[in-house]
């Protein structure tokens, strides 16, 4: 088990480091989309919670699983669905606009 | 085949696959061309993870139970959809308090994810891992109730007033300092199980304490802080999971909320170490009494509409003010108005204008003013000597000169707008009461000012009309 969580340490600072990367390039434009839309991966902790549930460890283990799978999969849903509405509403005037 | 689905391997792959694709999500997030390729590598990983790990489950889980495990895994993620879908179609103004709220969502999921796993392992855990569950449930448990507290002080069913008292940061640190104690004493001694639900407590007890003293202008700072604790805990939930991919997408939103938080305490003249602890909220009383009256000069929207009419180049100031009135439309009409007569029009947003990051800049792209007529504050501020009317709409602090050069202002240091030096600043704003942080603003006593008294979309309205009907 001390291998693994070096391996997740590792993964942890290489991620972090290119987050730092990535996202310093991002516009102050779509900051706002930008928090949106990594609330909608953050959400991909409802893969843990499904493995939870599936484990069928205990009955508390099992309702708390099925709450938190809820609670993620409300927030992929959300967060896709107005990320993509404010993204569509940012228009340059270059193409010609009447 | 099946031995192949079922393989770590597999799963694992697909993780990888995942966690390529949500970076590149992000990557493309970098400019609005490709931003929405960027939603489609975020969902085509989030699909494959959840289909890979909803295979998994049925090759891994208990035969006895797959039915029912089924059954509930998919219940639960209609239900989630159910309530995700009016989320995602919030209005526009009322997306600061979604995603705060959407935060507030994300770290109960950590949270219970935390709270089960931590029934089922003990009492044998090892050491780091029981500090980083410990970890994961204080950092999720505090998201949680900070969230909710800002969420509801954005939607104003909670006082917007920040409530402060003497020695509120010693209080608080002291309730965190017992909660990361009982942490310490869980990892000494993983049987001591009665404490966790106190030390469950005491984090959720501190997320409200550390939204208690947030005034709105703060919220971009705390709702981006908040985001990076959520991603933290999420990474959190990976390692005691040992799931790679979460690692990966909590850490990147970590940084992100983390990057946000740096320019949003920079942008306000407030250091890091002082947002990380929570002290921000700390505006000093403004000097009360201190209002004699001033003269200041008013105009009406015929004179204002002259104004804008005989310009040629007009620099809008958007602020909190302008969605508060829902005055986006009628502004972008007199955009539109403007350009038509061959008038140069661009948007100057400061980086805290509104309550959260990007704020104004969704508002005005809903009301589609194009983008590259909204200008960051560094790339305006050269603009403003050759600018003839600098219009305010709703926004105060932000383009008050004080804070270049009076060292007794509480936002001394802050970066502004220089409004100042354009020819003529026109501020539209209800009446002359002090904005939010209670600071007098001098630009409004200064030669080149008109204030136009009103509300900011009845008022641009009114200008809107002026034009047209002059344009004949």
């Amino acid at each position: 088990m001390g291998s693994s969580l070096i391996d997740g340490l590792f993964v942890f600072m290489l991620a972090g480091f290119i987050g730092f990367e990535v996202i310093k390039r991002i516009s102050p434009l779509l900051h706002t989309p930008l928090m949106s839309i990594t609330n909608a991966l953050d959400a991909i902790a409802v893969v843990g919670a499904i493995v939870l549930v599936g484990r069928h460890e205990s009955r508390l283990s099992f309702i708390l699983g099925i709450l938190a799978v809820i609670a993620a999969t409300s927030n992929i849903v959300g967060g896709f669905l107005i990320t993509d509405r404010m993204l569509r509403m940012f228009k340059s005037s270059r193409p010609a606009k009447s | 085949m099946i031995d192949f689905l079922g393989s770590q391997n597999f799963i694992a792959i697909i993780y990888l696959v995942a966690s390529a694709l949500f970076i590149l999500a992000l990557k493309w997030m970098n400019s609005p061309a490709t931003a929405r390729r960027g939603i489609f590598a975020g969902e085509s990983g989030m699909v494959l993870a959840i289909g890979g790990t909803l295979l998994q489950l049925g090759v891994d889980g208990k035969l006895q139970h797959l039915a029912i495990d089924y059954t509930w895994v998919f219940i639960a993620l209609g239900i989630g959809t159910a309530i995700g879908i009016p989320l995602g179609l919030v209005q526009m103004t009322a997306v600061p308090q979604r995603t705060a709220l959407s935060h507030a969502f994300g770290a109960f999921c950590v949270t219970l994810v935390g709270t089960a796993e931590f029934y089922l392992r003990t009492p044998n855990v090892q050491p780091f891992m029981m500090a980083v569950l410990c970890c994961e449930v204080i950092l999720g448990g505090l998201t949680v109730t900070g969230s909710l507290m800002a969420a509801g002080k954005l939607q104003e069913v909670l006082p917007q007033r920040p409530i402060t008292y003497k020695g509120q940061n010693f209080v608080n640190l002291a309730v965190l300092a017992i909660a990361i104690g009982i942490a310490g004493y869980l990892v000494h001694d993983p049987s001591a199980t009665h404490l966790y639900p106190v030390m469950v407590g005491i984090a959720l007890l501190f997320g409200v304490m550390l939204v208690i003293p947030i005034g709105g202008a703060d919220m971009p700072t705390v709702i981006s802080l908040l985001n990076s604790y959520a991603g933290l805990s999420a990474a959190a939930m990976g390692f005691v999971l040992g799931n790679k991919l979460l690692i990966v997408a909590g850490a990147l939103d970590g940084s992100s909320g983390f990057i946000l938080s740096v320019i949003m305490s920079k942008a306000m003249n407030r250091s890091f170490t002082n947002v990380v602890f929570g002290a921000f909220g700390q505006v000093a009383p403004a000097a009360a009494g201190a209002q004699e009256s001033r003269p200041v000069k008013s105009a009406s929207p015929e004179e204002a509409a002259e104004i804008l009419a005989a310009a040629s180049k007009v620099v809008i100031v958007p602020g909190y003010g302008m969605a508060v009135a829902q005055a986006q439309h009628k502004v972008r009409e007199l955009y539109d108005l403007l350009t038509k007569r061959g008038i140069d029009v661009q948007f100057a947003i400061h980086p805290v204008a509104g309550r959260m990051p990007g704020h104004m800049n969704v508002l005005l792209a809903e009301a589609d003013v194009p983008y590259d007529h909204l200008k960051e504050m560094d790339d305006i501020n050269g603009d403003f000597p050759q600018t003839d009317v600098s219009l305010i709409i709703g926004a105060n602090d932000v383009t008050n000169p004080a804070a270049k050069t009076d060292k007794s202002s509480p936002i001394y240091g802050m970066p502004v707008l220089d409004v100042e030096r354009s020819h003529t600043v026109m501020v539209i704003k209800r009446s002359m009461n002090p904005g939010f942080a209670g600071i007098d603003n001098p630009l409004y006593y200064m030669d080149q000012t008109l204030m136009l008294f009103g509300d900011a979309k009845a008022f641009v309205s009114n200008i809107v009309k002026e034009l047209s009907n002059s344009h004949g």
